[in-house]
C-alpha cells in the first residue's frame, strides 16, 4: 500500500536549474587565488613569528575560486594559525589590520565556527569577541551578506 | 514637538506637502492617512482608501499637489483634490508583482514605480485618451526595485535593486519633453539605457539618492555600507564599511554631506571628501540624555553576573528617539544643497523632526542640533567640512 506504483526517478531532478529568471552571480575569474601558503605559515610558526604568520594568513583569500579544496585548505591554514596564538596576543594582532582584514579575518572565524573540533571553539570565540570590538555588528552583517566567500 | 508618536503600527512610508502643513502616510494597511498640524498636535483630515494591499509608496508633487501612491495590489493611484476630497485615478502598471516605491519626476509630469516584477515603470499623462500611460525598463534588472531618485533634469533615475546593483538609467520620455542636454553621467539617453552600474556592493540597495546638482549619486546597501559615485569619464565610486546595523535611506542634505538611517535607529550623518575620495563617519545625530548613575550595591553586582555574566548597569533600553528601524528619510526645509530640516519615520510608528544649524560664525562647520525637550547640543565639535557651494 505504502509502495510506489509510478516513476519517481524525476524527483531527483533540480528544476530550478532550469529556470530562465534564475539569478545568476556574476562569474569574476579566480585568477592567483589560491589561499595562503600553508609551508611558509607552518615555518613561521614553528619559528615564534605569530603576526607574520598571522598577517601571510589572511593574505590571497580564496574568495572567487570555486574549487573547494583551495577554500579548505586556506581554511585550515587560518585555522593553525588562529589557534596556536595565546589570549594575551589575540587583541594586538587584530589591532594590526585594517579594515578589510578585520571582515576578512571575520569571514575565517565564522567558517571555522561551522566545523568545531577540540577546542578550537574557544579560541574561535576569543578571537571573535576582539574583532567584534574592532569591526563593530557591520563586520558580522558582512559576513552574513557576502555572495564570495572563503 | 521634534517627535510625534503617530500610531503603534509602523509607518509604511509618508510624504509631505509643498509648504509641509500636511503628512501623508500609510499606517500599514491598505490606506493611506492625511494629518494636518494644528498648532502643536496632528489631526487627521482625509483617509484615502482605494488600495487592495498595503501601500508601500507615497509622494506628494509639491506643485501640482498631486499625491500618487502605490501597493502591494500592483496598482498605482494618481490622487487629486477636488474641493475638499481626494479622487484617486488608477494608473495601470502592468506588472504582475507588488510596487514597492514610487516617485514624481521633478517636473511632475510623470512618475516612477519600482516594483518586484524585476522593472522600473515609468508613467506619463497622455492627453489625448486622458489617462496615464507607462513605458517599462526591464534591462538589465535581475530582481526588486527597491529604490528611486530622480536626476534634477528630469530624464535621469537612479535605482537601487535587490541584484545588488545600483544604477542610474535613462528615463526619456519624448512624447512629454526635450531631448536633454549631456550631463557628466554620459551624452546619449535614449529611454531605458544605463548610464551608470555600480560593482562591488554585496548586499541589497535599500536607499539611493542624487545629490542637489545630480553629479553625485549615493546609495546605502545591506552590507552595511555607504557608497558614493561621482559621474565623469570614469565614474569614482567609494564606499564606506560601517560597524552599525545596514542603513535603510540615505539622502544628501549638502552637496558633501549624507545623513542616513537605518535599523540602529538613528541617523548618522556622513561626510564625503571629493578630493581625497573618501567618505567619513561624520557622528550619530540623536545624543540621549545622560541618565544618573546609580551605585550598585555587592547584591546587586552579584545578582547581576549570575543573570547576565556581566556587572554592567547598562539596561536593555533603547536610548535613541525612534524605538525601533528609521525607514525613511525626507527633507523638510532647504532641499539637497542646503538642507535645514529633516524629518525620519519608522518602524516605531512614530515622526521626528530634525534641525540642522550650520553655523554663520566659524567657516565650515556644521552643527545638528535636535530641538526637542530643551536637549541642545553639538555633535560635530570642531569636525570641519567643506562647505564650497554653502558658505557662499
Amino acid at each position: 500500500m505504502a509502495r510506489n506504483t509510478l516513476p519517481s526517478r524525476f524527483r531527483g531532478l533540480d528544476i530550478d536549474e532550469y529556470d530562465e529568471n534564475r539569478f545568476v552571480d556574476e562569474q569574476d575569474e579566480a585568477a592567483e587565488q589560491q589561499g595562503p601558503d600553508g609551508a611558509e605559515v607552518d615555518a613561521l610558526l614553528r619559528r615564534g613569528e605569530m603576526i607574520t604568520a598571522f598577517h601571510i594568513a589572511l593574505r590571497n583569500p580564496p574568495i572567487n575560486s570555486k574549487n573547494p579544496a583551495v577554500k579548505e585548505r586556506a581554511q585550515a591554514v587560518v585555522l593553525r594559525v588562529l589557534t596556536s596564538f595565546k589570549s594575551s596576543d589575540i587583541e594586538p594582532a587584530v589591532k594590526s589590520l585594517d579594515r578589510n582584514g578585520v571582515d576578512l579575518l571575520m569571514k575565517y572565524i565564522y567558517r571555522g565556527f561551522e566545523k568545531p573540533s577540540d577546542n578550537s571553539s574557544a579560541i574561535l570565540l576569543q578571537w571573535h569577541e576582539k574583532a567584534f570590538a574592532v569591526g563593530g555588528l557591520g563586520s558580522i552583517v558582512r559576513v552574513l551578506t557576502a555572495r564570495k566567500s572563503v | 514637538m521634534a517627535y510625534h508618536s503617530f500610531l503603534l503600527e509602523p509607518i509604511s512610508c509618508h510624504a509631505w506637502n509643498k509648504d509641509r502643513t500636511q503628512i501623508a502616510l500609510c499606517p500599514n494597511n491598505h490606506d493611506v492617512h492625511i494629518y494636518k498640524k494644528a498648532g502643536n498636535s496632528w489631526t487627521k483630515t482625509h483617509e484615502l482608501k482605494e488600495h487592495n494591499g498595503q501601500v508601500t509608496g507615497i509622494d506628494w508633487a509639491p506643485e501640482s499637489n498631486r499625491i500618487v501612491t502605490c501597493g502591494t495590489d500592483r496598482n498605482a493611484y494618481v490622487w487629486t483634490l477636488k474641493g475638499d476630497v481626494w479622487k484617486p485615478t488608477l494608473v495601470i502598471l502592468r506588472i504582475n508583482r507588488a510596487a514597492r516605491c514610487v516617485k514624481w519626476s521633478p517636473k511632475e509630469n510623470k512618475f516612477a514605480v519600482g516594483s518586484g516584477s524585476r522593472l522600473i515603470s515609468v508613467c506619463y499623462f497622455e492627453q489625448e485618451n486622458d489617462w496615464w500611460v507607462c513605458k517599462h525598463i526591464k534591462k538589465p534588472i535581475r530582481s526588486t526595485i527597491l529604490c528611486l531618485d530622480w536626476h534634477p533634469n528630469n530624464i535621469l533615475l537612479a535605482a537601487g535593486s535587490c541584484d545588488f546593483k545600483c544604477r542610474i538609467f535613462s528615463a526619456y520620455i519624448k512624447e512629454v519633453e526635450e531631448k536633454p542636454a549631456p550631463t557628466p553621467w554620459g551624452s546619449k539617453m535614449p529611454f531605458g539605457e544605463v548610464m551608470f552600474e555600480s560593482t562591488g556592493t554585496a548586499g541589497w540597495v535599500h536607499g539611493v539618492c542624487f545629490s542637489d546638482s545630480g553629479n553625485r549619486v549615493a546609495w546605502a546597501s545591506h552590507d552595511s555600507t555607504v557608497a558614493v559615485a561621482e559621474g565623469g569619464k570614469s565614474a569614482v565610486v567609494t564606499s564606506l564599511t560601517s560597524e552599525t546595523l545596514p542603513l535603510l535611506c540615505v539622502t544628501f542634505i549638502t552637496e558633501n554631506s549624507l545623513v542616513a538611517a537605518g535599523h540602529d535607529c538613528y541617523p548618522a550623518l556622513f561626510v564625503y571628501d571629493a578630493g581625497k575620495g573618501a567618505i567619513t563617519f561624520g557622528g550619530k545625530l540623536d545624543v540621549p540624555k545622560q541618565s544618573a548613575q546609580k551605585g550598585m550595591t555587592a547584591r546587586e553586582r552579584f545578582q547581576n553576573l549570575d543573570k547576565k555574566a556581566t556587572s554592567d548597569t547598562k539596561e536593555a533600553v533603547l536610548e535613541s528617539l525612534h524605538k525601533n528601524s528609521i525607514s525613511q528619510i525626507s527633507l523638510l526645509d532647504g532641499g539637497k544643497a542646503k538642507c535645514t530640516k529633516f524629518c525620519t519615520t519608522g518602524m516605531d510608528g512614530g515622526m521626528a523632526i530634525w534641525d540642522v544649524k550650520p553655523l554663520e560664525s566659524s567657516v565650515g562647520e556644521l552643527r545638528l542640533v535636535w530641538m526637542g525637550w530643551g536637549n541642545i547640543y553639538s555633535c560635530l565639535g570642531s569636525t570641519s567640512l567643506c562647505f564650497d557651494t554653502l558658505c557662499a
